[in-house]
C-alpha cells in the first residue's frame, strides 16, 4: 500500500529546488494528521486530470457571522474522506502582525487538533487562514479562539480585515500611527466587519509612508498612505558626503530618477523645488542620512483599487490629498473634512446604487468620478487628477455665470 | 416622520420576503432594507433595518449565506456539500 504521507509524480518535484516547499509542509503535517494525508492524494489527483476537485460552499460559518469562514468540500468524497469538508477559517490578525510567540503556539494546538494542521501565516488578505477543517469543528474552534482573544473576519461582502504596515513600531518613516489608526478601525467597525450588509466586500489597508509596504495603492478599496506637506528636510553637508565619500552618483541615481524632475544637483547642493515634488520617497530613500520627510505629516486617501476578479485590477485614485492623523481624527481643520462621516457617505452611497459584486472602484468608474464626488459632497481638488485629459473633444455645461458673461 | 414600527414587525415582514423567495431569489441586506421602506414608507430607517437583520440572524431563523456576493438566506443544507461522515 501506497505510503499516504509521501507525494509522488508531479507533486513531489514541487520539493526539488533551493525554495521551501507547500508539500514539504503538507508532508510533514501528515505524518500526524489524517487530513493532510488525504490533501496529498487529492492534489495528486487534480495535478495528473488537471482538474480542480475543490467545490466552494456557501452557507458554513459560525452564529451570528457572515464573514470569516470559506466552505469547501471535495467532489470525490469517497475516494478522500478525509478531506470532504474542508473549510478555511480566516483570523483577523492583530495591528501590523505582532505576535508573542506563546499566542501562536496555542493557535497551532488548536489546529493541530481540530484542523488539518495547515495554516497560512499570512494570506494576501493579512489574516491568518487556518486551512481545512469540519463542519462540526467550526464552532468548537471558534470558541477556543475567541477565548484567546482572536476574533474571524476576512470574507463576505464585508469591511474586510484592515491591515497596517510595522508603522512607528519598527520604522522611521511612519507619518501617522498606523497600528493605533487600524486598530481604532478594527474595533469602531465591528458590525460591518461581521454582518455583510455592502454590495461586495471593502477593504481598508494603512501604510506609513508613500514607500506604502503594505501595497494600500493596489490592494485596498480605502488606502491610507502617509505623507507631508511641507518641504524635504535637506542636510546639505551630508548630501556632499554622500557624493564624496560614499561616491554616489546623485545625478544619475537621485536627479534623473526623480519622477516629476523637481530636483536640481550643481556638485555642491541639492535643490528642490517642493511644489513639484510628488512625495515618491525615491530621493529620501536613496540618500536616507540626508533626507527627510517634511514635519508637518498625515496622510493621503485614496479610493477604488483592487486585485482583479471580475473585472481587470485598478490602482487607487486620491480622494483627500491630505489630512492629518491625529486624535480625534474626526475633525481636520486644515481640510474640513470628518473622516468617519466621509466613510459613511461613501458606503451609504455605495450600498444604495452599487450593483451586486461591484467593487466601490468600479462603481465610481461606472457612475464617474464627478458623480461620485458630488453625491458623498466631497470637493475636487487638483490632486484628484492623475495626468492631463488627452482627449481634445471636451465638452462642459456653461454654468450660470459663464452664460451671463458671454451674453455680454 | 411616522411612529416607527418595531424590530419585531421589521424581523417578521423580512422573514416572510425571504421565506416567499426560498428557492428563487436571494436578498442582500441592502435589498430587504429597501424592500422595508417600500414596505413601511417614513416608518423605518436604515439602523431599525440592521437591528432587525441581527435579530434575524442571532435567532437562527435566517442564515448570512455567501456566493460570491453575501446573502441571507432561510437555513439549510446546500447543495455542495457533502453529508456528515
Amino acid at each position: 500500500m501506497a505510503d499516504k504521507t509521501k507525494a509522488t509524480g508531479m507533486l513531489a518535484e514541487l520539493k526539488d529546488g533551493p525554495y521551501p516547499s507547500f508539500v514539504k509542509e503538507i508532508e510533514a503535517a501528515a505524518e500526524k494528521n489524517e487530513m493532510a494525508q488525504d490533501l496529498i492524494g487529492l492534489l495528486e489527483l487534480s495535478y495528473n486530470e488537471k482538474l480542480c476537485h475543490w467545490k466552494h460552499g456557501g452557507i458554513v460559518g459560525v452564529m451570528g457571522y457572515g464573514g470569516g469562514v470559506i466552505g469547501r468540500y471535495v467532489d470525490v468524497p469517497e475516494e478522500f474522506p478525509n478531506v470532504s469538508h474542508f473549510h478555511t477559517l480566516r483570523v483577523n490578525q492583530p495591528a501590523a502582525w505582532f505576535y508573542k510567540t506563546e499566542a501562536l503556539r496555542k493557535i497551532c494546538d488548536i489546529w493541530e487538533e481540530r484542523g488539518s494542521a495547515i495554516m497560512n501565516i499570512h494570506g494576501s488578505t493579512g489574516d491568518i487562514i487556518l486551512l481545512g477543517t469540519t463542519t462540526a469543528q467550526l464552532e468548537p474552534v471558534f470558541s477556543e479562539l475567541t477565548k484567546l482573544g482572536f476574533d474571524l473576519g476576512g470574507s463576505g461582502s464585508v469591511l474586510r480585515t484592515p491591515s497596517c504596515c510595522v508603522g512607528p513600531a519598527r520604522c522611521e518613516w511612519a507619518m501617522f500611527d498606523t497600528l493605533k489608526f487600524a486598530y481604532e478601525h478594527t474595533m469602531k467597525y465591528q458590525d460591518e466587519l461581521h454582518r455583510p450588509y455592502f454590495p461586495y466586500k471593502f477593504k481598508f489597508k494603512f501604510s506609513g509612508c508613500p514607500n506604502d509596504c503594505v501595497a494600500s495603492i493596489a490592494r485596498a478599496d480605502m488606502s491610507f498612505i502617509g505623507t507631508w506637506r511641507d518641504d524635504i528636510l535637506v542636510n546639505q553637508d551630508k548630501v556632499l558626503w554622500y557624493a564624496n565619500e560614499k561616491k554616489l552618483d546623485i545625478q544619475e541615481i537621485v536627479v534623473d530618477r526623480c519622477p516629476t524632475k523637481c530636483m536640481e544637483w550643481d556638485g555642491k547642493e541639492l535643490h528642490i523645488d517642493n511644489r513639484n515634488c510628488s512625495r515618491c520617497m525615491h530621493c529620501i530613500n536613496v540618500l536616507h542620512l540626508a533626507l527627510k520627510p517634511g514635519k508637518d505629516r498625515g496622510c493621503t486617501i485614496l479610493i477604488g483599487s483592487k486585485a482583479p476578479i471580475l473585472e481587470g485590477a485598478q490602482l487607487s485614485s486620491v480622494l483627500v490629498p491630505f489630512m492629518r492623523m491625529e486624535p480625534p481624527y474626526a475633525e481636520d481643520e486644515a481640510t474640513a473634512e470628518d473622516l468617519p462621516e466621509l466613510i459613511d457617505n461613501i458606503w451609504e452611497l455605495w450600498g444604495e446604487e452599487g450593483k451586486n459584486r461591484e467593487r466601490v472602484g468600479e462603481f465610481i468608474q461606472r457612475i464617474g468620478m464627478g458623480n461620485f464626488l458630488d453625491a458623498i459632497g466631497l470637493e475636487p481638488a487638483a490632486e484628484m487628477v492623475s495626468h492631463p485629459r488627452t482627449n481634445p473633444y471636451v465638452f462642459y455645461e456653461l454654468g450660470e455665470e459663464d452664460e451671463e458673461e458671454e451674453d455680454e | 416622520m411616522a411612529d416607527m414600527v418595531s424590530v419585531d414587525e421589521v424581523a417578521e415582514a423580512m422573514f416572510k420576503l425571504i421565506k416567499d423567495a426560498a428557492g428563487q431569489k436571494q436578498y442582500k441586506a441592502m435589498d430587504l432594507q429597501k424592500a422595508m421602506i417600500e414596505l413601511f414608507p417614513d416608518r423605518v430607517d436604515k439602523k431599525l433595518c440592521k437591528e432587525s437583520i441581527k435579530k434575524l440572524i442571532n435567532s437562527g431563523r435566517c442564515i448570512y449565506t455567501y456566493f460570491g456576493g453575501s446573502y441571507i438566506e432561510l437555513p439549510h443544507v446546500e447543495g455542495a456539500a457533502n453529508p456528515d461522515e
